[in-house]
């Protein structure tokens, strides 16, 4: 059995998978927890898809695909503030059109360079066992930035999210905290990108912070909880992967649907449990 | 010392172009109880939420404690927002929610204080929700859940308290200790504000009503604001004044 866990480990490229996975489920698992109870599930897939123009772009330019990400990402956030607010468009229809456009835009770079085609598909699909040594730096300095922002602002922005009238009418800039939100959201979908792929981020910051909330009762216990089984599936993902000769990203979620689904079942079966009323002595 | 709580001149307020609120001129006293009345879409809640800053004015200004509402100033009112507005199934215990009023004092990284503690228990206390302390806040019934959202505006030492009808969805008892909570807030000085359709309430309980609709219709003592007259001039003939259980209530017909 540990023959089993300890064989892939003697791999570089699994060690630097490993650790890139557990980080990117780390700060996934603090963000997710934010986008599941404030509904940003849609503004998060998006954001991961306009960032896909970034990474093709940064990619044929020989610059850094994580900049051109988080630009594009950033760039097209920004856009969908300034359409909808002038209130003609409704704000799901500007996401819609801005982050659609962005990653065909994304596909048209791609198309025109045949020779990067396989390497790009990685972005989409995620390939983690793929990692560089300097990729693992990247993503593990954007998941500190991530986690000493939210460490520093945490108070600031549960306020904001349970309640952002009364945080407001309270002298919070709820503004400028939503924007942080927003911004740290970028950041970790630009530094999932390379572990699950743009396509399936969404479900690395929703459903291991969906499973979190069906067992815990106060904010920072789901924090912690989302962390963990995004954290373990990470590392079963991977082994999964190694040993069914599967795409890293694709078996990271299904690990993460599965514990979600078995919560759902358990947690639900006990709610029936509990509310059958006892037998009257 | 200024003795007013809230100092509004000619203040208006629109939505898109549509006036909720038009020349509104208001002078609260520092200690007083006010019950604002008006039918529904009269402005009541966007009278509060001008008050705290939250929508832009057209034209007018307020004045708090006889200053202008920086955001220093604004940490002294404390808000019950209505009901509808707050996301009750976030996973929060009671004493998150309470120690929530102190966040604008904090400041960035530090972690409350041994004072900052001190005044959510207080607060706690106050509305008799100490024993519940550790209940996550969506397994409480409603008047429970208006009590904390007091609670909350204590802990962030507001001196006064806005309530955006805290006794709708609440049954009756509960609005009663509502209203007696909130007179012995009164007692100690706190400034209340609150929105209603509780006519009977606010004549029992309160030193002035408000009579809103887009414009004040009349503001005063309650015995001489609550007259035929003046409630038709508000509700128009949409009033209904009903008696229910002894309590006199204004309700709308469409
Ligand atoms: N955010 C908003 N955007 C546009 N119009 C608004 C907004 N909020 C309120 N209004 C409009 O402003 C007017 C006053 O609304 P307000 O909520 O202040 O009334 P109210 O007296 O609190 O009503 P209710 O008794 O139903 O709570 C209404 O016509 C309402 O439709
Ligand atoms: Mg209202």
């Amino acid at each position: 059995m540990a023959g089993y866990l300890l064989e892939p480990l003697e791999f570089g490229f699994m060690q630097r998978g490993l650790i890139a996975a557990v980080l990117v489920a780390i700060a996934c698992g603090i963000l997710g927890s934010f986008v599941v109870l404030k509904g940003l599930a849609f503004i998060g897939d998006g954001l991961a898809h306009a960032s896909f123009g970034g990474v093709a772009l940064a990619f044929v330019l020989g610059a850094n695909v994580y900049l051109g990400a988080f630009i594009f990402a950033m760039g097209t956030a920004l856009g969908i503030g300034a359409i909808s607010r002038r209130g003609r468009i409704r704000f799901d229809t500007a996401i819609g059109v801005l982050f659609s456009g962005t990653f065909a835009f994304g596909i048209l770079v791609i198309s025109r360079v045949e020779a990067y085609t396989v390497d790009l598909f990685g972005y989409l699909f995620g390939d983690v066992l793929s990692i560089t040594a300097g990729d693992l730096w990247t993503i593990g300095i954007l998941g500190a930035l991530v986690l000493l922002v939210v460490f520093a602002f945490y108070r600031q922005l549960l306020f904001v999210a349970f309640d952002p009238t009364v945080a407001a009418a309270s002298g919070l800039p709820a503004g400028a905290l939503n924007y942080l939100l927003l911004g740290l959201l970028g950041v970790t979908i630009v530094t999932s990108i390379q572990a699950v792929g743009i396509v399936m981020v969404v479900a690395l910051l929703v459903t291991p912070a969906a499973t979190a909330y069906l067992i815990t009762r106060r904010f920072h216990h789901m924090i912690l909880a989302s962390c963990a089984i995004g954290s373990l599936s990470a590392v079963l993902g991977i082994y999964l992967s190694y040993y069914a000769a599967a795409a890293s990203g694709a078996s990271i979620i299904l690990v993460a649907t599965a514990i979600f689904l078995v919560t759902l079942a358990v947690t639900g079966r006990v709610r029936k449990a509990a509310s059958i009323p006892g037998p009257s002595h | 010392m200024d003795d007013s709580a809230f100092s509004v001149r000619n203040l208006s307020v629109a939505y898109n172009g549509r006036r909720a609120l038009e020349g509104v001129t208001l002078e609260v006293a520092r200690g007083s109880m006010v019950g604002v009345i008006g039918p529904n879409g009269g402005g009541k809640s966007t009278l509060v939420k001008a008050l705290l800053g939250l929508v832009p004015y057209e034209a007018g200004e307020v004045e708090i404690l006889g200053r202008k509402p920086r955001r220093r100033v604004r940490r002294l009112v404390g808000y019950v927002p209505q009901r509808e507005e707050v996301d009750w199934n976030f996973p929060v215990s009671v004493f998150d929610v309470v120690m929530m009023g102190r966040v604008p004092a904090l400041g960035l990284l530090r972690q409350p204080s041994r004072r900052d503690r001190e005044l959510v228990t207080g607060a706690l206390e106050t509305v008799g929700m100490a024993d519940h302390a550790e209940a996550r806040i969506g397994e409480l019934s409603g008047g429970q859940q208006q009590r904390v959202f007091l609670a909350r505006a204590l802990a962030q030492e507001a001196e006064i308290l806005l309530l955006d009808e805290p006794v709708s969805g609440v049954d009756a008892l509960a609005q009663h200790e509502i209203f007696d909570l909130l007179r012995r807030l009164q007692d100690r000085g706190k400034t209340v504000l609150v929105t209603t359709h509780d006519l009977t309430c606010v004549t029992e309980r309160f030193n002035a009503a408000l009579l809103l609709n887009r414009r004040v219709v009349a503001y005063g003592p309650p015995d001489e604001v609550f007259t035929p007259e003046l409630l038709n001039a508000a509700y128009g003939s949409h009033l209904r004044i009903i008696d229910v259980g002894g309590r006199t209530v204004a309700i709308e017909e469409g």
